[in-house]
């Protein structure tokens, strides 16, 4: 694959869309539903946000997440594009793109999404069962997904991706497989693979304490492994833990993120990383707004990436490519610990071709745990730490 | 001073909760040495844990006047023992103190295992023994036939058996006339060299170490030069007195007399129960018989849940030693629990009692390893070892022969479930001995069986498979070779010491399977297959794997995921370093704590 480390020198930016119809059960992202009288005066907040930030660098990629984002009218997205266009700049390649619902999707929405610049396009499918649906709070159908990506491609959207989410306690075996073959059968340019997570605070933890099935870890492995075998038959390569596409047509923002460059953020709840910081907004919605009217950027907090952390954290970011990251001090030392022997022993990583992989993707949070407790090598001195920025 | 002829020693001996402590009050009241006012219930129970469990771990002692039907004055010494078998020896030694002893039987629950033990001590040591039916103002009592079960145990006639109630004090009133009347008075030289037996002792935090003593000849005098025969050492008798039940110094104890001394000596290890004082300038010759060291026969690992712990578990030891010279240690050192030590009790309660009280009064949270026995090993040079911890036991090769400690088990049954027990003995390697019947409904049955096999798990399953009408005492006899085995529980190939033990080879298999089993369920996933094995020696006798965990991975790790996922898998991380390594193994303490602590359920 090409040397996804070329991303480090490019500029991302997320926005945040947090509005829905309806919160789904295992969210828990910032989002709000039922909020949508709030919709017109949160986008002058972001464009306010926008205002208040220093200049920075022409965008290589711009990522609307959510939330939403197709929830909300496109021409109010396009006076965000805008007013970043305006802003930063943003490069005629860029790569611009927004989640969606399948229900959303007008051939009239699509239209105006194209019209207002996005040209990448990533639905929330999660799965062509309609049970499974029902379990994970959707609102649309299987039916509706085919037609919502058909109408995305005829309006001329040439990047499109699909998020399945896999091991619902209610999904079969047989349910995943059509799932997955729905999904090739649309013939998309990126597929992202989630396995099914209980996170604190949710309805779905509320429903799994309260003696809900909760999702069994082997079975998610053995789902995932089914999309390990399909989806390269259909073209598409792992290139992340979660992630696969047409080579070529990998999300960039993400692999910005992954190659530990820089990008600014705006929304509720938003992450950036900027001159080796780590920060983020006010979560909550109101207070997100409260803030940036008066005058105030909104940022809750920040951490500041120093020293050896700089290189932790290039290994942490970087390691769930396939990828993987170019050698250097913390690979070094990792292989010298007794935990990175086991994970070389048990086949877990890899060092090959001055790269660190980790070769069985379903593990890697142990890799980075074993990352995160590293000590730097013998002799190690910030100087000599590779500057990617 | 009191003539001889009016003194008389005397123990109460009852089964828990038979009313001995009751009794003891009642007998303080009659006697005029506590008013109504002043009477706390069961006051010779100090001790929190002794009220609550209603048995009494330290002998106390009180001196009684008497006037008797006879227009006597008596002095009567009331010599409190402790009520459990563990604590024979201590029995052994405030009997020695007497003459005389009352057995307390609850008129309804009747005759049980360890009121026979203790009874058989007071026979053996040639005690007058006064039988009395208590609570016969219960519903359910049954003197009758409880008279009969007596007379099964010690002869004489039904008839002459009292019958009182310590709570109302029915009865209580003839008790006394009988103690008068039937327990011999004191018979020693009051003018040969003094002899005093030491028959129990405490720490007091002001006074130091205070000894119970019977003056057997001679004077016991304040201001004495005293020489203890079985340590050696000197000391002076800087004061002397007698419990009324409050502590009343007096100048000198005559023969026949009980009451306290104390010398000064810190450490209550330097004074032995059992030993004898002698006057340092005109010492007797002989010592009284029946000195013996206490010799621990239970031994348990302990070890702080938390590490930090340790230095306030030595402490807590420290304490409770300087009131229990029979509690000994070791450090001890594990792989899987860490850094404690390996205690030696005397018996399963006074572990029990140890335990709970390093958790209760010193804050403590305790792991114990299983119980264990002092194994003997003849080593190939002829020699014999003592093994206390299962992972010190020699390989085969490295010794010539095992032997264990065997008890003598008394248990007392209504007939019907003789059938289960004898079927439960025999499981457990044990030899049938005596069986007498204490009336047509109940029967003594006589064991000798491996004291291993009582620690293990006897106890409970004799309960549950009596219902809980079989009661247990055992003391203990002999030691005999058997065939013994380490049985090793290992982990990835790595031995765990915690779980080793001694086993007859009979049980190796079941003790292996039941091991391994427990821990695959309770250690985590790894990155690879853990294999959980038994073996003894290099043989593998029972096999199970943990599996390899599959997935370990968040779904998203995307921009505004890597702050949160960072902190939440450095979190992680900070977990798994408290976890223990066996091996490349990483095991939470709580899944060892777990695998031991289980036996407590069962």
């Amino acid at each position: 694959m090409a040397n996804v480390d070329v991303h480090a020198s490019k500029a991302a930016t997320y926005v945040h869309i947090p509005f829905c119809s309806a919160v789904c059960p295992y969210c828990d992202f910032a989002v709000v539903a039922g909020a949508d009288d709030r919709i017109d005066r949160y986008i002058d907040a972001v464009v306010a946000e926008i205002e208040l930030s220093d200049p920075w660098r022409v965008l290589d990629a711009v990522y609307f997440g959510g939330g939403t984002p197709s929830h909300v009218r496109p021409h109010l997205l396009g006076r965000i594009l805008a007013v970043l266009r305006a802003h930063h700049g943003i490069a005629n390649e860029a790569e611009i793109s927004l989640e969606a619902n399948p229900e959303d999707f007008s051939e009239e929405r699509a239209d105006e999404l194209l019209g207002a610049g996005f040209n990448r396009v990533s639905f929330g499918v999660q799965s062509f069962d309609d049970v499974v649906l029902a379990r994970l709070g959707r609102r649309h159908r299987a039916v509706d997904i085919v037609s919502s990506v058909d109408k995305a491609r005829r309006a001329g959207f040439t990047n499109v991706s699909v998020d399945l989410i896999f091991g619902t306690p209610e999904e079969s075996e047989k349910s995943w497989a059509s799932s997955l073959q729905g999904a090739i059968d649309l013939r998309p340019d990126h597929v992202s693979c989630y396995a099914l997570t209980v996170e604190p605070g949710t309805p779905l933890q509320r429903d799994v304490r309260a003696g809900a099935a909760a999702p069994d870890p082997d079975v998610q492995a053995d789902r995932y492994e089914l999309a390990e075998r399909l989806l390269p038959m259909a073209g598409l390569e792992r290139y992340e833990v979660s992630n696969w596409a047409r080579p070529g047509q990998e999300c960039r923002y993400n692999l910005v993120v992954w190659a530990q460059g820089e990008y600014e953020a705006y929304g509720n709840g938003a992450h950036r990383f900027l001159n080796r910081v780590r920060s983020h907004n006010v979560r909550r919605l109101d207070a997100y707004m409260d803030r940036v009217e008066s005058g105030l950027r909104p940022i809750a907090g920040a951490d500041p990436i120093e020293g050896w952390d700089v290189e932790i954290d290039r290994l942490f970011v970087g390691l769930r490519r396939s990828a993987g990251v170019g050698t250097g001090p913390g690979v070094e030392s990792l292989i010298e610990t007794s935990g990175g022997q086991m994970l070389l022993r048990e086949g877990i990583i890899e060092v090959a071709g001055g790269r660190l992989m980790v070769r069985r993707p379903l593990l890697t949070d142990e890799v980075h745990r074993q990352v995160l407790d590293l000590d730097p090598p013998q002799g190690w001195v910030e100087s000599t730490n590779p500057d990617n920025l | 001073m009191t003539n001889q002829s009016r003194i008389r020693n005397f123990s109460i001996i009852a089964h828990i909760d038979h009313g001995k402590s009751t009794l003891a009050d009642r007998l303080l009241e009659l006697t005029g040495a506590v008013s109504e006012r002043d009477m706390r219930e069961q006051i010779l129970d100090t001790m929190d844990l002794e009220r609550e469990r209603g048995i009494t771990i330290k002998a106390q002692t009180v001196r009684l006047a008497y006037r008797a039907d006879n227009g006597h004055d008596y002095e009567l010494n009331l010599i409190d023992t402790p009520g459990h078998v563990d604590f024979s020896y201590e029995v052994s030694r405030s009997l020695a103190a007497c003459e005389g002893a009352l057995l307390l039987v609850d008129a309804a629950q009747g005759v049980q295992a360890q009121t026979l033990a203790n009874a058989y001590l007071a026979v053996d040591a040639g005690l007058e023994v006064i039988p009395a039916i208590n609570k016969i103002d219960l519903v359910a009592a049954d003197p009758d036939r409880v008279a009969g079960e007596i007379t099964n145990v010690i002869g004489g006639s039904s008839d002459d058996i009292v019958r009182i109630s310590a709570k109302t004090g029915a009865g209580v009133s003839e008790l006394l006339e009988r103690l008068v009347e039937q327990v011999p008075a004191p018979s020693g030289d009051p003018d040969g060299p003094l002899r005093a037996l030491v028959f129990d002792s405490y720490y007091d935090a002001y006074r130091g170490v205070v000894c119970y003593v019977r003056v057997v000849d001679g004077r016991l005098r304040s201001g004495f030069r005293l020489k203890f025969i079985a340590t050696g050492e000197t000391h002076d008798a800087a004061e002397v007195g007698i419990l009324t039940p409050s502590v009343k110094p007096v100048g000198a104890l005559e023969a026949g007399e009980v009451g306290y001394l104390i010398t000064g000596v810190k450490e209550i290890d330097r004074i032995k129960v059992g030993d004898t004082l002698t006057d340092a300038a005109n010492p007797a010759r002989d010592p009284l018989p029946g000195y013996a060291e206490p010799k621990p026969m239970v031994f348990s690992g302990l070890f702080p849940t938390d590490g930090d712990d340790f230095e306030r578990l030595r402490e807590a030891l420290e304490k409770l030693r300087l009131n229990d010279g029979s509690l000994m240690w070791e450090a001890e050192t594990s792989r899987a629990l860490g850094f404690g030590f390996r205690v030696g009790f005397l018996g399963l309660l006074h572990m029990e009692i140890v335990r709970e009280r390093l958790e209760r009064e010193y804050d403590l949270d305790l792991v114990a390893t299983a119980p264990s026995v002092a194994y003997r090993v003849t080593l190939p040079d002829g020699s014999i070892r003592e093994i206390k911890s299962p992972q010190d036991l020699p390989d085969p090769g490295s010794r010539i022969s095992v032997s264990e400690p065997y008890v003598r088990a008394m248990i007392l049954t209504p007939t019907e479930y003789v059938g289960p027990i004898m079927e439960l003995v025999t499981t457990k390697r044990g030899e049938m001995g005596n069986m007498s019947y204490l009336s047509p409904e109940r029967v003594e049955l006589d064991y000798q069986i491996p004291l291993a096999e009582i620690v293990f798990d006897f106890f409970d399953l004799l309960k549950s498979r009596t219902k809980g009408y079989a009661s247990l005492d055992y003391e203990p006899a002999d030691y005999r070779t058997a065939d013994l085995v380490k049985v090793d529980i290992l982990l990835n190939a790595q031995p765990v010491d915690a779980f080793s033990a001694v086993l007859h080879r009979d049980k190796a298999a079941d003790y292996g399977k039941t091991m391994t089993g427990r821990l695959r369920g309770l250690i985590p996933r790894q990155m690879f297959d853990v294999p959980i094995q038994a073996a003894i020696g290099g043989k593998i006798i029972s096999r199970e794997t943990v599996k390899a965990k599959r997935k370990d991975v968040i779904a998203k790790c995307y921009g505004g995921d890597v702050t949160r996922k960072k902190k939440l898998l450095t979190k992680q991380k900070e977990g798994k370093k408290r976890m223990k390594m066996v091996g490349s193994v990483e095991v939470p303490q709580e899944a060892f704590v777990a695998a031991l602590r289980v036996d407590d359920d069962t």
